[in-house]
């Protein structure tokens, strides 16, 4: 048996920017509620705000972990410490999962100033978003300037994690499809900078213009008004990664120019504020409340209680034990 | 062990290829086992310094760290990551190996402190009870 170590002082070392306290509280909020640990990040989220955030999503085989690894070298060469959170599908099966964007990402150890981890989608119920975030409130209390995560941003619960960004990279792939894949995935409003990789090669001019014609028609343009760049990358070529850091800086001084980064703050809280609302509640139903659960559909199944009177009563009964337990 | 048992944290794994070796036939095998048994495994690929491996796993904060080596550079290299692990004050992550390893050489990584050693032909699901066990010797964290 090891020596625990308690997470407030974890916490501590965490402040002074110590890679495997940081590590060791990723695991543990992965790995579960647990209140000493809640408290832990209640205090680090007092020295958290300073990061700046950046959601880089795309389907897989986009290039999205080729372009961390080049981002992270470019921001790393302007003086910056970077944070890189790698979210990766589980198999469906098992919930296990091989998490391979390290092996791209290999060549960035060794440096201090980088710190990569990678995390695995768990099926439905499990909350992702909330141990990602967490991840990156550590990152930013441990002293990153930019945390970058990397996600496929299919479902629910990736497209929350990109929502609470500051910063949104959609990588496209050409020839991945004959559409505009962030318009497949849903996420062509939410991108603040677009990114054509693979650009050394020829089929990367169509998605080009594909993409710069579709900004033109669905978004407003104006004075002061953000104006989403299309930055074509090639990792073949080394091109594209300094003006994508420039693009994603150029974004960050708008948000805070325009003043728009209040209501992004706001936005994002709100986003993480009903996330862990509802995995609360969730968790509360896995763990405690089966045997009321199953009186009350009963009840409805019978027609003695309709189904909306039934949620009323388990959330009033809920009150209780969500207070013990977070 | 199901994900949703809060009491239950997923194992973490990372496998290392360090240095010139190629075989990375054993390591694919022993990554997939370990998946599905519900384990989050970090596969480095190949080719790695034994800094960079020791690195990522304190970055990735596995619980145990498996090493796979059929060059004959064994007696070098897991000296050399567990010498790492000490000046980086991370001996408590578990550290393993498999590959080919002649007995003599097994014995002395065992002494040095190397937890498990599982070589040629072993059964998948002997690893991954193995792995559960170590994790559980070991206890919270
Ligand atoms: C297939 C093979 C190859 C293939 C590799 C293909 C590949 N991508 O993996 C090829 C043909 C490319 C190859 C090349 C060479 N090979 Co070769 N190769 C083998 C061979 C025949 C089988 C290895 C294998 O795949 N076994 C099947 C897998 C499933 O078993 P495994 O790796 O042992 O893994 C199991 C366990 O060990 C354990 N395990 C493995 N890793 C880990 C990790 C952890 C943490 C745990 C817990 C368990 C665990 O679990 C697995 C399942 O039970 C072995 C002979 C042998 N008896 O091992 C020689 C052997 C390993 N090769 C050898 C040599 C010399 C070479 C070459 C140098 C030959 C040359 N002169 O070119 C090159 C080097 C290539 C390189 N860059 O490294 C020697 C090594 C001698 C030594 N160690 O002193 C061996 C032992 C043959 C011999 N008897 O001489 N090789
Ligand atoms: N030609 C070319 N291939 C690239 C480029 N970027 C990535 N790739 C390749 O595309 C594949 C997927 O890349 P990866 O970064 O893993 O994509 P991810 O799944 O989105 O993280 C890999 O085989 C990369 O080598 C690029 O700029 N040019
Ligand atoms: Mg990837």
């Amino acid at each position: 048996m090891i020596n625990r170590i308690p997470s407030m002082q974890l916490a501590e070392r965490v402040r002074e920017g110590h890679l495997r306290a940081i590590a060791r509280l990723i695991t543990r909020v992965e790995s579960g509620d647990n209140p000493e640990v809640r408290e832990a990040l209640a205090e680090l989220y007092k020295s958290t705000g300073n990061a700046h955030v950046v959601g880089i999503t795309g389907v897989p085989g986009a290039g999205k972990s080729t372009l961390v690894t080049q981002l992270v070298h470019e921001y790393r060469a302007s003086g910056r410490k970077v944070g890189v959170v790698a979210i990766d599908p589980s198999s469906p099966y098992s919930g296990g999962a091989i998490l391979g964007d390290r092996i791209r990402m290999g060549d960035l150890v060794s440096d201090p100033g980088v710190f990569i981890r990678s995390m695995a989608t768990r099926g439905t119920l499990g909350g992702l978003a909330r141990p990602a975030l967490d991840a990156v409130d550590l990152l930013d209390a441990g002293g990153f300037d930019i945390v970058l995560i990397e996600t496929v941003g299919v479902g629910q619960d990736e497209v929350d994690i990109v929502r609470a960004a500051h910063t949104t990279v959609v990588v496209n792939a050409p020839g991945l499809g004959d559409d505009i894949q962030a318009i497949k995935a849903g996420v062509l409003e939410i991108a603040d900078v677009h990114v054509v990789s693979k650009a050394d090669r020829p089929d990367s001019n169509r998605t080009i213009q594909e993409l710069k014609g579709m900004l033109m028609m669905s978004l407003e343009q104006g004075e002061g008004i953000w104006r989403v760049p299309v930055v074509p990358t090639s990792s073949e070529k080394h091109t594209g990664f300094g003006e994508l850091m420039a693009a994603i800086d150029r974004h960050a001084e708008h948000l805070k120019t325009s003043g728009e980064i209040t209501e992004r703050r706001h936005q994002i809280a709100l986003t993480r504020v009903v996330k862990v609302a509802e995995q609360i509640v969730r968790d509360n139903f896995a763990r405690d409340s089966r045997s009321q659960t199953e009186a009350l559909l009963k009840q409805v199944t019978q027609r003695e209680l309709d189904p909306h009177g039934a949620a009323v009563s388990l959330l009033k009964a809920m009150k209780e034990t969500i207070h013990e337990t977070h | 062990m199901q994900n949703n048992d809060k009491s239950a944290a997923v194992i973490r794994v990372m496998l290392a290829k360090i240095g010139l070796d190629g075989h990375d036939r054993g390591i694919k095998v022993v990554a997939r086992a370990l998946r599905d048994a519900g384990m989050d495994v970090v596969y480095t690929g190949l080719h790695r310094t034994p800094e960079e491996v020791v690195d990522a796993a304190i970055q990735e904060d596995v619980d145990i760290l498996g090493i796979s080596l059929l060059s004959g550079a064994h007696m070098h290299i897991f000296p050399k990551v567990l010498q790492l692990l000490k000046d980086k004050e991370a001996e408590d992550m578990i550290v393993t190996g498999g590959g080919v390893i002649p007995d003599d050489d097994v014995k002395e990584l065992y002494q040095m402190g190397v937890h498990k050693i599982l070589l040629q032909d072993t059964p998948p699901q002997e690893i991954i009870d193995s792995f559960r066990q170590l994790v559980a010797e070991r206890g919270d964290r």
